[in-house]
């Protein structure tokens, strides 16, 4: 039998195969299909109806003007011309910025701090020890915290300004001045929440390889040197995901100035939540309170976004 | 340079070097234990004014551990609020939605991952695009659906928007993405369904991205304060958060002591599932952070 022939043959009976095998393939993959479709089917009709659906509902809604009670009335960009000359609202997100802002830079700059120091720690014992005591404050609720932190800055009885006045400092004004009771709440929240990044930061730390800080000791690096020059830079991509997390988590802060002060003093503490509920859900302008959820939603895009293409100089990618 | 003027020179970098490394690792572990008062301190006082008596509250230097035990708080606020209702719809509710989350979670998670079909890719976009979409954007529309089911006021208005998860799948997809598809394709070369394939195979292999999962749920909706304030309005219906709340708004300040008995009763049920499965609460922080 010469060559050509052979790969006739060959070419014949795998064209015969595949023929064959035609009808039952796609039967099957129709089957994997109506398989999967099956499987995502609860998660898909639940995220439809609760998030995808809302999320256009909500941007519907701010072009609307609704009481509940009376039929939804279209106005256009009403609400938004509205929001941009509405001080108070605008206020709101200027605190959102503020307290943000405060919130991610200590809570990154201590979590770094503390995780560098667990992780430098001999003894695998005391690090799992910090490691517990640091994630503590992350088990109590945001209500119970804002509850016995509500407690401790109380600026007649607190404890604090008790320790305060023993070591021969006066007493602050804790949640009754407007630039304290801001302060008060980045402390809360970063009280809370530094464990967060702790965690993150331990974790990438332990992850950066033995012989590169080896080597780097070799060549004589210090301790301040090593950590500038390669466990910063090689952890940098968890810093900005930690960074990312933390700040549109800060954006959203509701429960602790909403228990704590009720967004006062004045609007001090009002953030752009509290300012969307108090719209929405005490005076019922679901329209208008829309249009300020949106526009909490493009700020919180835009600031990732900032934040990604600023990383994109800062990150360093292995 | 003899090898003893290089011994010594070595030798004096080294007694020049050691003492600085040892001053450093004093001041970290100093840090370190200021850090910990300050994490710790809160909690502490918490708990030490729980077990003191309403008048004694508020004394100051407090009493870091009281002499005399007082549990009274802890009935007190049993008799004060109905937190035992509280902490039954705050179990309901985060278990219900734990369960809920794990099963449409690990459903949806592996079809992602491991089966093929169309417009997968697509689908699987907007789930992570909504993923980026804050709470605050979507409740007055989840508000109006939950009306329009007749769930207002209820407990199945905090559950049932919160069965199904982006999050939660994405996860759990990204679990079942480092497994071997060899398995599976052996599997059902012996006969065996696509759904005995997830369910014998894939699923048990899971178990602990399933853990992780159902430990972050149980943490975010245990302390959840913002839907249940929106969603409940009688007594009844609170869950512990929202309950501990409203108990300090109606006590005032004469029980704090019950009113802080009511926030360590609350975080028991976290304490005590952090010490068994701690390393899934470390697993949950780490999870999101894909690189």
């Amino acid at each position: 039998m010469s060559t050509a022939t052979e790969t006739r043959v060959t070419a014949s009976r795998a064209k015969s195969l595949r023929a064959a095998r035609r009808p039952g393939a796609r039967r099957a993959a129709r089957r994997e299909a109506v398989f999967g479709y099956l499987m995502i089917g609860l998660a898909v009709a639940f995220v439809s109806v609760f998030t995808l659906i809302p999320i256009l509902v909500s941007l519907g809604l701010s072009f609307f003007s609704w009481d509940v009670i009376t039929p939804p009335q279209f106005v256009g960009f009403k609400n938004f011309t509205r929001l941009f000359s509405d001080g108070q609202v605008l206020s709101s997100f200027g605190v959102t910025i503020v307290l943000a802002i405060g919130i991610v830079v200590l809570q990154i700059a201590l979590g770094l701090l503390l995780a560098v120091l667990v992780n430098n720690r001999k003894h695998k014992w005391t690090k799992a020890l910090f490691r517990t005591t640091f994630y503590l404050p992350l088990l109590a609720s945001t209500a119970a915290v804002s509850i016995f932190m509500g407690y401790l800055f109380d600026a007649k009885f607190g404890l604090i300004n008790y320790y305060l006045n023993e070591i021969g400092l006066p007493s602050v004004p804790w949640l009754v001045n407007p630039t304290t009771a801001q302060i008060t709440m980045v402390l809360v929240v970063v009280w809370q929440q530094v464990g967060f990044t702790f965690v993150l930061f331990v974790a990438s730390l332990t992850s950066v390889p033995t012989d590169v800080l080896e080597a780097a000791s070799i060549d004589g690096a210090g301790p301040w040197r090593t950590l500038f020059r390669i466990k910063v830079p090689l952890i940098s991509p968890t810093i900005l995901f930690a960074t990312v997390v933390a700040m549109i988590n800060a954006m959203q802060l509701f429960d602790q100035p909403f228990i704590m002060t009720k967004g006062g003093p004045g609007t001090a503490t009002t953030t752009a939540t509290i300012s969307m509920y108090q719209t929405g859900f005490q005076n019922l302008q679901f329209g208008y309170a829309s249009a300020i959820a949106i526009l909490l939603l493009v700020i919180i895009l835009i600031v990732t976004g900032v934040q990604f293409l600023a990383a994109r100089k800062l990150v360093f990618y292995q | 340079m003899t090898t003893l003027e290089v011994e010594s020179t070595l030798r004096e970098a080294g007694r020049r070097r050691r003492p600085i490394v040892k001053v450093g690792s004093v001041v970290g572990m100093i840090v370190l234990i200021i850090g910990v008062i300050f994490a710790f301190g809160p909690l502490l006082w918490t708990l030490s004014t729980s077990l003191r008596t309403p008048a004694e509250a508020f004394t100051n230097p407090p009493q870091w551990i009281p002499t005399d035990w007082d549990f009274g708080n802890y009935v007190a606020v049993f008799n004060e609020i109905p937190i035992g209702q509280f902490f039954l719809n705050s179990v309901i509710v985060t278990v219900l939605i734990v369960a809920g989350q794990t099963v449409t979670c690990t459903l949806s998670g592996y079809a992602f991952a491991m089966v093929s079909f169309p417009a997968k890719n697509t689908i699987f976009g907007v789930f992570l695009a909504t993923m980026m979409v804050p709470l605050q954007t979507i409740i007055i529309p989840v508000f109006i659906i939950v009306r329009m089911f007749g769930l207002s006021d209820s407990l199945s208005a905090l559950i049932i928007p919160a069965l199904g998860s982006a999050f939660g799948t994405f996860l759990m997809r990204q679990y079942f993405m480092q497994m071997p598809r060899e398995l599976g394709e052996a599997a059902r070369i012996d006969g065996a369904t696509q759904f005995g394939v997830f369910w014998h195979v894939y699923a048990r292999m899971a178990s602990p991205a399933i853990a992780t999962l159902a430990i972050l749920n149980f943490s975010g909706f245990w302390a959840e304060f913002y839907r249940p304030l929106i969603f409940l309005n009688s007594q009844s219906n609170f869950t512990l958060p929202l309950g501990l709340v409203g108990l300090q708004g109606n006590l005032g300040t004469g029980s704090i002591s019950v009113v802080l008995a009511g926030v360590i009763l609350a975080m028991i049920p976290s304490v005590l599932l952090f010490i068994f499965a701690q390393r899934y609460f470390i697993e949950g922080v780490t999870a999101g952070s894909f690189r």
